[in-house]
């Protein structure tokens, strides 16, 4: 059986970063094994610009951005294979994968890094009551048929979920000659950027309603109708509420879930954002095992990927050193007001600049990001605005590594 | 009169006031605030959108117009885009239409195809 | 002119069309839907009861019980997975148990094996269940299958063996001309000697057409939850809770694809073609399945569905001649334990009802196999990699999810009963029937039928006809 320094699991923007940077770092035989029939990950259907601001101080379409990133992989000549899936990984990195023109393939890793982003939460696992008919659709999937393939899944659209994603495809299917009737949101704020809400909806009178969602979905064997109902703030619908929508399609972007099969096979354990819990190098509690990206977390931005990923390539590289941080925990913890924080831990013998990214449990003004290590203040950072669908960030500077110890702490206080 | 809008043209999203006399508050970059003067004199957009690639079927590949164009033409420009069919492979920065509508914009493409 | 002309192909005319083929005569199914098994067959428990609980002496004990004897063998024909796990019915309260010992009385009238298990002895073949099951009823004989498969799988070795199958056919009127029936579909008309009716909810309606009834067929609507494979062997057996009038209650088993299921609830509906799932219905069920395994873990929910049993006013299986016609055999309220009498339903039809009206000659050429199918998840590891090397379509994934491969998907296609629509492609390969429930791979399937079809993508319906999931073709240059 061939053995590999590093493999890549997802050619995507955190895939192709990580491996760019471990070879940069001097590791060699780096593989990237990626599903898909071309590298780029989902940025391949994300035609829109706005990618880019921070990494090239462009503003780039979704594809020129992931070419640059293809581009490096091949100057950099770091071998990877398409079409090719990775069934199993075991506790002691062997890998196996398939594809057509190798068949069942099995692989000594010294060192894995998972890149295999995240996927949509559906229309059964958010238990929409009603009729089982066609025009229901995810907004991943309505943007696939779209961008890639060239055709529209419907023409009077209703949107549930008012996401990114969800804001993206209203403008695109309108630009294309759907109508899109509506985007229902669930929660009493929109998730998506603000810019989002003001270039896809404002833009083309496309109204917004806020603590709705879908009660009943109607048809025969084409979606008929939608009913939006109102929530209260237990999420139940309040009953009187009803908008009936004619349509003949209902868009879902409810939320997205890291992919992760192939961790939960070996046991690795996973945080509550659904992701593998990693320390300040992306390293997983598997040793060697890595990840970097959606899978991770949730991003918004993807030039936050690409930084993801660069360190996640940088932890494999050191280790593959041997010369990654290995000694105690400091376990990270998420404050008051905070819903998650990443890492989840810092190696106590860490001696770089750590950047912990966080998000906030709902929108708040005028609030100071306090970092704490057992009551000693590390840093307090104003903020005028944060919210829960803006990733935020704050650095534990190196010079601060050395004094870690027992926990830190990230919280919010009102000024 | 004050008139109040996100700006779009990076993620921040800031909150921009700007009065009759152009004076702009609320961005975070010298950009903000162009975008806020432009937005109330002569609004623009970049378009982003798809055409038919005819050699291969079912796939169409990705453009964007080279400037933003005036937000009141975003449909006609986008009438004289779905005209527009290209042959694989294309490539990211290949012009596919020149000056279109005579605005001194031409349609890109942005991906890469074999 | 058929000699058989069989109404439904749910999994009771399926089999049934599979036992006449077995003869030199000419058989026809008609089928409303775009697929095979499309309504009750492919939404049930998937259970294949052992039979200890229907009423000793009806048709639903006897049918169960010979049929559960009769799944080793066709399974293994039909190429379908089918495995013997057992079942638990199990008592929360002490009140419960004399219900129990009910059961065992009647499984001793029904010849079918039981053991009574104390409340830890079934918590130690089942470490998940609630602490608070005092005893349990453990029948070995209990199994699951993929029902779908089986009614698929039975009809295409159907259609090897002569058998036609005429799909979109909804039957209209039936009429009796000298010795043959008419019968009008909303497109075509046909000629039968026999007529068969196996329609599901609405048998009573097709019974009706040449006379009037005394029975009555009302729909009871089950909702479930599919489960994913979160965790290996969280419950190794079907657990049934005790039986009450309404039916078997809510069950929590494993299914052949590694999931979990959950339900059904039972409400009777007044529509027929009422499919539609509610939060109330499903919350109910949550909180009967939760009753039995408290940490059930419902976040791993992927899919809510339901089904309707076609619930029958005599309460039990009607498998008998029209009363003013032998020409005309009813095989009505196949409801649980439908699915495991179903075969030995199909040799009762034929071999008692069919055989004395019409003569019967052996065909040589019956081929009681299926082709093959490969499933690379059930071959050991070295013939796997020894497949792929020589079939190189089995190694180039469409649903990354469930890991079904080109190769399986060309086959499904190749044969006599193919998915003409992207359910019937989950139905037969699991594509999309995971996590993400076809996110990723649904479009590339959507193109695979389309080229396999020679249709535009715009014609592939997600179900039956006018299911379309695309509706419009952008960009089309000249």
């Amino acid at each position: 059986m061939e053995t590999i320094d590093l493999l890549v699991i997802g050619g995507g923007s955190a895939g192709m970063a990580a491996a760019i940077q471990a070879k940069k770092e001097g590791i060699d035989r780096i593989l990237i094994l990626e599903k898909n029939e071309v590298l780029g990950g989902i940025l391949n259907q994300c035609i829109h610009n706005g990618f880019g601001l921070t990494e090239f101080k462009e503003e780039l379409t979704g594809p020129e951005y992931l070419s640059r990133f293809v581009q490096q992989v091949e100057d950099l000549k770091i071998p990877y294979k398409l079409n090719t899936l990775v069934t199993d990984i075991s506790l002691d990195k062997v890998v196996t994968f398939t594809n057509a023109s190798d068949g069942i393939t099995h692989l000594q890793a010294k060192a894995i890094i998972m890149a295999t982003g995240c996927y949509e939460r559906g229309a059964g696992a958010i238990q929409i009551p009603g009729d089982r008919c066609a025009g229901i659709i995810t907004a991943g999937t309505a943007q696939k048929y779209l961008n890639i393939h060239g055709y529209l899944c419907g023409k009077r659209i209703v949107i549930l979920g008012s996401g990114d994603i969800g804001l993206i495809m209203a403008r695109r299917l309108t630009l294309e000659g759907a109508k899109v009737i509506c985007v229902s949101e669930i929660m009493p704020y929109s998730n998506g950027l603000n810019r989002n809400i003001a270039q896809c909806l404002d833009d083309y009178h496309i109204p917004l309603y806020l603590s709705r969602s879908v009660s009943q979905v109607i048809g025969k064997q084409r979606l008929e109708k939608v009913v939006l109902s109102a929530v209260d703030e237990k999420m139940k619908f309040i009953p009187g509420t009803e908008m009936e929508i004619e349509c003949d399609t209902l868009i879902l972007s409810v939320g997205l879930i890291p992919y992760l099969s192939l961790l939960n096979n070996i046991g690795c354990p996973i945080s509550s954002t659904k992701g593998p819990l990693v320390n300040e190098h992306l390293e997983t509690k598997i040793e060697g095992i890595f990840s970097c990206g959606n899978c991770l977390h949730v991003h918004d931005v993807v030039d936050f990927v690409t930084d993801e990923g660069r360190l996640a390539g940088h932890g494999a590289a050191l280790y593959l050193q041997q010369l990654l941080p290995h000694d105690a925990d400091i376990p990270v913890v998420a404050g008051e007001g905070i819903s998650y924080v990443l890492p989840q831990s810092i190696k106590s013998d860490n001696r770089e600049d750590v950047v912990l990214k966080f998000r906030v449990r709902k929108p708040i003004q005028d609030i100071y990001i306090i970092v704490e290590n057992s009551g000693v203040l590390l840093s307090k950072t104003f903020k005028p605005v944060l919210i829960p669908s803006e990733m935020a960030m704050i650095k534990i500077k190196k010079e601060q590594m050395a004094n870690l110890h027992d926990q830190v702490t990230v919280r919010l206080e009102k000024r | 009169m004050k008139r109040e809008f996100t700006c779009i043209v990076c993620p921040r999203g800031c909150r921009l006031v700007i009065d009759d006399d152009l004076n702009v508050t609320g961005n975070s970059c010298p950009r903000g605030k162009e975008y806020a003067i432009s937005e109330v004199t002569h609004p623009v957009r970049t378009i982003t959108s798809s055409v038919r690639v005819i050699n291969r079927e079912d796939i169409v590949v990705s453009v964007k117009t080279s400037l933003p164009v005036p937000k009141d033409m975003i449909f006609r420009v986008m009438d004289e885009i779905n005209k527009i069919g290209v042959q694989a492979p294309c490539h990211i920065g290949q012009v596919i239409k020149k000056n279109v509508l005579d605005l001194g914009v031409d349609i890109l493409i942005t991906k890469n195809i074999d | 002119m058929f000699d058989v002309l069989i109404i439904g192909a749910g999994i009771t005319g399926t089999l049934i069309a599979r036992e006449l083929s077995r003869y030199q005569i000419d058989v026809a199914v008609l089928e409303k839907c775009n697929d095979v098994g499309n309504k009750t067959t492919n939404a049930n428990s998937a259970i294949v009861h052992s039979g200890y609980d229907p009423e000793p002496g009806s048709n639903k004990a006897k049918f169960n019980v010979l049929g559960n004897h009769m799944f080793d063998q066709l399974t293994e024909e039909l190429d379908v997975p089918f495995e013997r796990l057992g079942s638990l019915t199990v008592a929360l309260e002490d009140e419960q148990i004399p219900l129990l010992e009910d059961l065992i009385q009647r499984s001793q009238e029904n010849h079918v094996p039981v053991q009574l298990l104390t409340g830890v002895e079934a918590q130690k073949i089942e470490p998940h269940l609630s602490k608070e099951v005092k005893a349990a009823l453990l029948a070995p004989t209990a199994g699951i299958v993929d029902p779908f498969e089986l009614c698929v799988h039975a009809m295409e070795n159907a259609i090897d063996n002569g058998v036609h199958l005429l799909l979109n056919e909804e039957v209209v009127a039936i009429k009796k001309v000298a010795d043959y029936f008419l019968v009008k579909t909303k497109t075509h008309e046909y000629q039968s000697r026999i007529i068969i009716n196996a329609a599901g909810n609405f048998a009573d309606c097709i019974a009706g057409m040449i006379e009037t009834i005394d029975w009555k067929i009302t729909s009871r609507k089950g909702e479930y939850f599919v489960l994913d494979h979160f965790e290996d062997d969280y419950v190794k057996h079907t657990i049934f809770p005790l039986p009450t009038s309404k039916g078997k209650g809510v069950l929590v088993s494993p299914t052949t694809s590694g999931n979990y299921i959950v339900g059904p609830s039972s409400e009777e509906i007044l529509r027929k073609d009422d499919y539609a799932t509610d939060s109330l219905t499903l919350k109910q069920v949550k909180e009967h399945a939760v009753a039995m395994f408290p940490d059930l873990p419902f976040n791993q929910v992927i899919r809510v569905f339901s089904g309707l049993r076609p619930s029958c006013s005599r309460h039990d299986f009607i498998i008998e001649y029209a009363k003013t016609d032998s020409h005309f055999i009813n095989v009505a309220g196949i409801e649980s334990p439908g699915l495991v009498s179903s075969p030995a339903i199909a040799k009762f039809v034929v071999d008692d009802l069919v055989k004395p009206i019409i003569s019967l000659e052996d065909k040589p050429s019956f081929n009681p196999r299926v082709r093959p199918y490969y499933r690379l998840s059930q071959m050991l590891k070295k013939h796997q990699e020894a497949f792929v090397k020589e079939h190189p379509t089995y190694g180039e994934i469409v649903c990354n999810c469930e890991k079904v491969s080109l190769g399986e998907i060309e086959d499904a296609l190749s044969r006599s009963c193919p998915p003409r629509s992207v359910k019937g492609l989950k139905r037969r390969t699991r594509a999309g029937f995971g996590k993400c429930q076809g996110s990723f791979c649904q479009p590339r399937v959507v193109l695979i039928l389309a080229k396999h079809y020679g249709v535009s993508p715009l014609d592939i319906p997600l179900d039956d006809v006018g299911s379309n999931i695309l509706l419009e073709k952008i960009k089309e240059v000249k």
